[in-house]
């Protein structure tokens, strides 16, 4: 291949102290910090400007209504449209948890309970928040529905034991989700 | 006629060869091998590296080749025409004509020149089928099922399911969750109907209490109706249910069997040393199941044994060394502990001092026992019998797992003789200390609280709380069955291996150091043996029997070192049924 020299292009005075360029970029400085004193910044409302520029004042202004529905939050457990808790402890949530934030202890419904055929349900059930990486594969291999990552992200606490969620916690995010799961509602 | 090797009279046809040797010849997907007269198809695949599906098949059970899973394309040679020869084709052997239909593997025994084909349309499509018809009304329930993880049915549906119903009526409803007994429980909506439970009351436990009622698509599995599934026994029908229609009640949602790790070892609550998995998550054991040993307990054990587990992870262990002071037990360290003991045993006259040793010890705890009566001038060294009834199955008279290692190690024929002796000497006040190892002397061995408090020094090492232990002035921590290493000599002169499956809680120690420190707190020594191997190797350079042993070349199912004449009843019966040809295993 033939070489081709580049030549540099030759620098004039003005652009060698390079003033001018510096002069330029003050201005278009100054032109946003007007904008942004005026209210006007671009983009402001979609981010929630709390007035001057685009900073939204978080946690006063929240932008929660905009999180998509996909969003991946604090996994949580739910109960179903009769109040019955899906999740039975098959355990496999914790099988296949990346960090290992989740813990259960399986256990029997007993006979009286009005859910009795469904035959097992968690004793108890930890997740640590502190481990969770809010990948949602918890969620994904739930065979009943059970599990759900919300759009709570605001998880904080000031000890370690704090920012363990138990099973009531989890519920309490959690709520209600209706509909998918039948199996246990037919009559057996 | 072409020249062929039948042509040649010197040559022999392979068919000769095998006949030779009591074997025949049989293709196995396109490939030859030899198998013994009278091997199941099932068996021979399995030989020759393909495990061919299958639920009722059990190699230790009768054969009612009831599930249909086991199907494979057979091919046989032609038939002659009469008066002609049959022909063999270059390499010996005749052209094999293949069935148009399936034939069971489990039941089936392999013949000369027979071809089998472990793949291909027809076998798969038969195991889509039968697959699709057992699934058809079996439940959703894997999420709350206990087998789910160890499921045959779940893996074939990987292999061969469908994944998607085309079954648009109403499943069929059976009774689930069923109390068929005090260890057991029965979903009958799980239930494949292979049978294999109702073929190991009848023909193994001898206790035919299962059966099914109805017929078709309704057949269901049940107890008699005037009796439960409570042989001690029962257990092994949850090990061998293909699927979770019979679960323990015992592991019943304990933990998903995924988490949980095998160990190889051996049962201690008789002389019989079953061989077992444990299967711990953590350091805790979740359950025990036997481990097939067709010299010791074949692919069962007794629910007695299997159960006899739950003390392990009990609050009553013993996690650190307590010292009697004014009546009350308190923490202590291992040091100061050891120096007490030594302080008082050092001096002493040997005939003042008495060990009670245990028939549970592991050879290697024994051995080192012995130096310790030796390095303390003792002649009271006694074990403590323990005994029950024989069941005539797997459970021995003698329960404890190493009496036969005790007689060898000890060189005496009866390790209990002493017991009355060091007893009237507690009572009569000749014997001042006591040193119990591993042994609950008030429970099992006669003694009174009130001869123990005659004692000037009662040393005990046990794993959980126990009366003794309430009037000893040094209770030592140790360890429990899960938590060992070492060997254990079995009745039939059998040395096998314990192997670790869990840790020792907080300071407990492995017995074998505990009895190590002992003898070294008295002489003052200096450590020098750090390795249970190395304790091992000085009991094969002192019991010949041991010689050219060491723990590892024992292995997972042990090793013959001693012909003691006992039998396992259960094995006897094995081997009478399969002498009979009842049974394959
Ligand atoms: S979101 Fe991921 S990390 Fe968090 S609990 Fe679920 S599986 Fe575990
Ligand atoms: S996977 Fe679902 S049903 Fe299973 S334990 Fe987790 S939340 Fe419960
Ligand atoms: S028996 Fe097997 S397939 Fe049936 S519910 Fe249990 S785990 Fe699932
Ligand atoms: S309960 Fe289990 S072992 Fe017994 S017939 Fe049914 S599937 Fe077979
Ligand atoms: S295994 Fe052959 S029919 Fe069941």
């Amino acid at each position: 291949m033939a070489v081709v020299k580049v030549k540099r292009p030759k620098l004039g005075f003005g652009e060698k102290i390079y003033l001018g360029a510096l002069a330029k970029g003050f201005l278009i400085t100054l032109k946003h910090a007007l904008k942004s004193l005026a209210g006007k910044s671009i983009g402001a409302d979609s981010l929630k400007s709390s007035g001057m520029g685009v900073t939204m004042q978080f946690p006063e202004t929240r932008w929660d209504d905009q999180l998509p529905e996909y969003y991946r939050g604090a996994p949580t457990l739910v109960t179903d449209e009769q109040g019955r808790e899906r999740c039975v402890s098959c355990q496999l949530c914790e099988f296949i948890c990346p960090p290992k934030a989740i813990k259960i202890k399986p256990g029997e419904i007993p006979t009286d309970d009005p859910w009795a055929k469904v035959e097992k349900r968690p004793q108890e059930f930890d997740i640590d928040m502190t481990r969770c990486i809010y990948c949602g594969m918890c969620e994904e291999v739930c065979p009943e529905q059970a599990i759900y990552l919300r759009k709570d992200y605001l998880i904080t606490g000031l000890s370690r034991a704090a920012m363990v969620h138990d099973k009531k916690k989890l519920y309490e995010i959690g709520g209600v989700r209706t509909g998918l799961v039948n199996k246990w509602n037919e009559l057996k | 006629m072409s020249e062929t090797i039948s042509a040649n009279p010197d040559q022999k046809l392979p068919k000769d060869l095998a006949a030779e040797k009591g074997m025949v010849n049989v293709q196995i997907d396109g490939t030859w091998h030899q198998f013994p007269k009278g091997t199941r198809m099932i068996e021979a695949a399995r030989q020759a590296g393909q495990i061919l599906p299958h639920y009722c098949y059990h190699p230790k059970l009768s054969s009612p080749g009831s599930c249909r899973m086991c199907l494979v394309q057979m091919g046989m040679p032609p038939r002659p025409a009469p008066g002609t020869d049959p022909a063999y084709g270059d390499d010996g052997y005749q052209q094999i004509n293949w069935m148009p239909r399936p034939v069971i593997a489990c039941a089936n025994t392999v013949a000369e020149n027979m071809g089998i084909r472990t793949t291909g349309d027809i076998v798969e499509s038969c195991r889509k089928g039968v697959m699709e018809f057992l699934l058809i009304n079996h439940p959703l329930d894997c999420p709350i099922c206990d087998q789910a993880g160890e499921c045959r049915l779940q893996e074939n549906s990987v292999s061969y399911g469908k994944g998607q119903s085309r079954f648009v009526d109403t499943k069929v409803k059976k009774p689930k969750n069923v109390d068929i007994g005090p260890r057991i429980r029965l979903d009958d909506e799980r239930c494949i109907m292979c049978s294999r439970c109702i073929r190991f009351m009848d023909e193994v436990a001898g206790d035919p209490v299962l059966g099914f009622t109805q017929r078709g698509t309704h057949t269901t599995l049940t107890v008699h109706p005037d009796r439960l599934l409570d042989s001690n026994y029962s257990l092994n029908t949850a090990d061998i249910c293909p699927v979770g229609a019979l679960t323990s009640n015992d592991f019943r949602f304990q933990m998903r069997v995924w988490f949980l790790k095998e160990t190889p070892t051996i049962d201690v609550n008789c002389g019989t040393g079953t061989n077992i998995t444990v299967w711990t998550r953590g350091n805790t054991v979740h359950r025990i199941t036997p481990r097939q040993n067709d010299d010791v307990n074949s692919c069962w054990m007794p629910d007695s044994h299997r159960l006899n587990f739950h003390f392990i992870d009990d609050k009553t262990r013993f996690t650190e060394p307590l010292v009697k002071e004014d009546a009350q037990h308190l923490p202590t360290d291992w040091k100061s502990s050891l120096d007490t003991l030594a302080a008082k045993l050092k001096g002493a006259d040997g005939s003042t001092t008495a060990i009670i040793a245990s028939g549970r010890m592991t050879n290697e705890e024994l051995f080192l026992t012995k130096q310790l009566a030796e390095t303390l001038g003792t002649q009271h060294l006694s074990l403590v019998p323990r005994t029950g009834e024989d069941d005539g199955m797997l459970v021995a008279a003698d329960r404890n797992p190493n009496t036969t290692g005790a007689k060898l190690i000890l060189g005496t024929e009866d390790p209990f003789a002493k017991l009355d002796s060091i007893r009237d000497g507690v009572r009569s006040g000749t014997i001042k200390n006591l040193l119990v190892l591993g042994e609950d002397i008030i429970t099992d061995a006669g003694f009174h609280f009130n001869d123990l408090a005659k004692l000037d020094l009662l040393v005990q090492s046990h794993t959980s709380a126990n009366p003794t232990a309430l009037a000893a002035n040094l209770v030592l921590p140790a360890a429990a069955f899960t938590e060992k290493r070492g060997s254990m000599v079995n009745l039939t002169g059998r040395i096998q291996r314990l192997n670790r499956a869990t840790e020792m809680p907080l300071d407990a120690r492995d017995d074998w150091e505990i009895i190590r420190d002992i003898t070294l707190a008295v002489t003052g020594a200096k450590k020098d043996t750090f390795l249970i191997e190395d304790v091992f190797k000085q009991l094969a350079a002192a019991v010949p029997e041991f010689a050219d042993l060491n723990l590892s070349r024992i292995g997972d199912t042990g090793k013959p070192i001693l012909d003691t004449g006992y039998q396992i009843p259960l094995l006897t019966n094995e081997r009478a049924r399969k002498a009979a040809g009842e049974i394959t295993g």
